[in-house]
């Protein structure tokens, strides 16, 4: 079995969605992690807050410094994500699927590494 | 008997890459075993044994045991150990051409990029070099071969498994399966630079179609592919002239075509109609069972069929040669006013098309302009040849 990250790339430039456009998205995307609970996949899940509240700390000269805002200033950035553990890309390609279409924002799916050697 | 290397190679590779690839679960390791295996055949072969394929894959198999229990110190290794000890397993017959199958469908992933999967299918399962799929790809040796390195390292490192997808995915990933085949055949038909053909990859499409057909007899997409491929291959001895230039329909000699796969082609679409879940292979291979059938094409079922084709598949390219059987039954008038809205940059058989109902309609200093945009664009030398011969032609006449 293998982890694989399913990654909400969220357009922050769009308009906001009203109360019950996100009421609905929260219904369809809870819907798919119940059934990933269902069926043994779920690891993890969890929504992130809009990027304005994001840090960055990067390492120098044995200090850190801090930075507002995202490390790559884009449009789309991490929304929120799911871990699902899986048998293969094809099973998690179909996770990712269910979770796109309730999401209505494209994913990305990324295995973890696995600890194995190159 | 004079021993065929190159032949065996061309011929075993695919098939054992694949088997080895079923007994290992690790493509790489199955390519460098069937490598070594080759290279050992080639040192101890003084004749042809009796079954090249089964004695290449036993040697690869016994390559990667001696190999894998050199390097066992890990983990993985020692599974990989196991499963290659799992005791004789018959190798060589019965589930070869499921293997194939199954590594097809791993080359063509749609997680895989469109150029990744045509290089990598090329590579294992047709057994062309590096440097083949390159010149026919007219890209860099290093591009070829990172593109096929980068995609066995993702098969591997995202876990796309091996196998044919099940019943619920079948018909989006065949497309992509159908989808590089298609593409093999049409570089090997119109090379995308130097000579017109390559006849060694229009074989290998056919060859691949056909094991497709044989696994999927009830997929009428499948069947309209391999109708589609050997109705066109039946042409290929036909479409270049003495001097190898390029002939087109009306000019080719219809006794030089190959009258078995023809027969063999109209047969499959005979078998599509009945299942009548016509699909654009089918379509277009109905199309070229009309232009194979009697002495002469009939154009209104040829525009019939192109009607179908576009509302199935409605893009510039299917208008563009829809246009042509427009002029054949409706004249080039018509013809002309259907491609004038068509987008397609780049594309030289735009204008090639424009050009030949320009001078057909007697407006030959326009014809010749739109020539002259043809050759510019076109990457082939026989096609450029065939587009500067028909500019002279029509700047002579006038």
């Amino acid at each position: 079995m293998k982890q694989y990250l399913i990654a909400v790339q969220y357009d922050e430039s769009a308009p906001p969605e009203t109360g019950d456009e996100l009421r609905e998205q929260m219904a369809r995307t809870g819907k798919v992690t119940d059934d990933m609970k269902a069926a043994g996949s779920w690891v993890f899940v969890g929504g992130l807050l809009p990027s304005h509240a994001t840090t960055v700390v990067r390492p120098g000269n044995g200090t850190t410094t801090m930075t507002d805002g995202p490390f790559a200033e884009t449009k789309e950035q991490l929304g929120g994500l799911w871990v699902v553990r899986c048998e293969d890309l094809d099973e998690a390609l179909s996770w990712a699927s269910k979770c796109a279409l309730a999401c209505r924002q494209p994913v990305e799916v990324r295995p973890f590494h696995d600890g194995s050697e190159d | 008997m004079a021993l065929d290397f190159d032949g065996v190679y061309r011929a075993e590779y695919g098939r054992c890459v694949a088997t080895l690839t079923r007994l290992l679960g690790d493509i790489g390791l199955a390519e460098e075993a069937v490598q070594d295996a080759f290279a050992v055949a080639v040192q101890r072969w003084t004749e042809l044994p009796p079954n090249p394929g089964a004695w290449i894959v036993t040697t690869a198999r016994n390559r990667a045991i001696d190999r894998l229990r050199r390097e066992s110190t890990r983990e993985s290794r020692h599974v990989q150990a196991m499963l290659l000890h799992q005791p004789d397993e018959p190798v060589e017959v019965g589930p070869v051409r499921d293997d194939q199958l199954r590594l097809i469908f791993t080359c063509c992933h749609p997680a895989l990029s469109p150029v990744a999967r045509t290089a990598l299918t090329l590579r294992l399962i047709g057994g062309l070099e590096v440097a083949e799929i390159a010149r026919a790809y007219l890209v860099p040796e290093a591009t070829v071969f990172q593109r096929i390195t980068r995609a066995k390292k993702k098969i591997r490192d995202a876990g796309i498994a091996y196998r044919v997808p099940a019943d619920a995915d079948l018909p989006d990933r065949l497309a992509s399966v159908l989808t590089v085949v298609y593409l093999v055949f049409n570089e090997g038909y119109a090379s995308t630079s130097g000579e017109l053909l390559r006849t060694d990859l229009c074989l290998e499409a056919v060859r691949l179609a056909r094991a497709l057909a044989e696994l999927m007899p009830d997929e009428p997409e499948v069947l309209g592919l391999l109708a589609l491929l050997l109705l066109t291959e039946a042409r290929r001895p036909a479409r270049v002239g003495p001097s190898g230039e390029l002939l087109v329909l009306p000019e080719q000699d219809r006794s030089l075509w190959d009258r078995r796969l023809i027969a063999e082609g109209h047969e499959l679409v005979r078998r599509c109609l009945r299942r009548d879940q016509p699909g654009p292979y089918q379509l277009q291979a109905a199309i070229n069972a009309v232009h194979t059938d009697g002495p002469a094409t009939d154009w209104t079922q040829v525009l019939a069929l192109y009607d179908q084709l576009l509302a199935h598949t409605p893009t510039p390219i299917v208008a563009l040669n829809r246009a042509v059987a427009v002029a054949e039954v409706h004249g080039p008038a018509l013809a002309l006013a259907a491609i004038d809205e068509l987008d397609l940059p780049g594309y030289h058989l735009l204008p090639a098309t424009r050009a030949d109902l320009l001078s057909r309609l007697g407006r030959a200093e326009e014809a010749v302009t739109a020539y002259d945009e043809a050759i510019a664009l076109a990457t082939n030398d026989t096609e450029r040849t065939f587009l500067r011969t028909r500019r002279a032609r029509l700047a002579e006449s006038q």
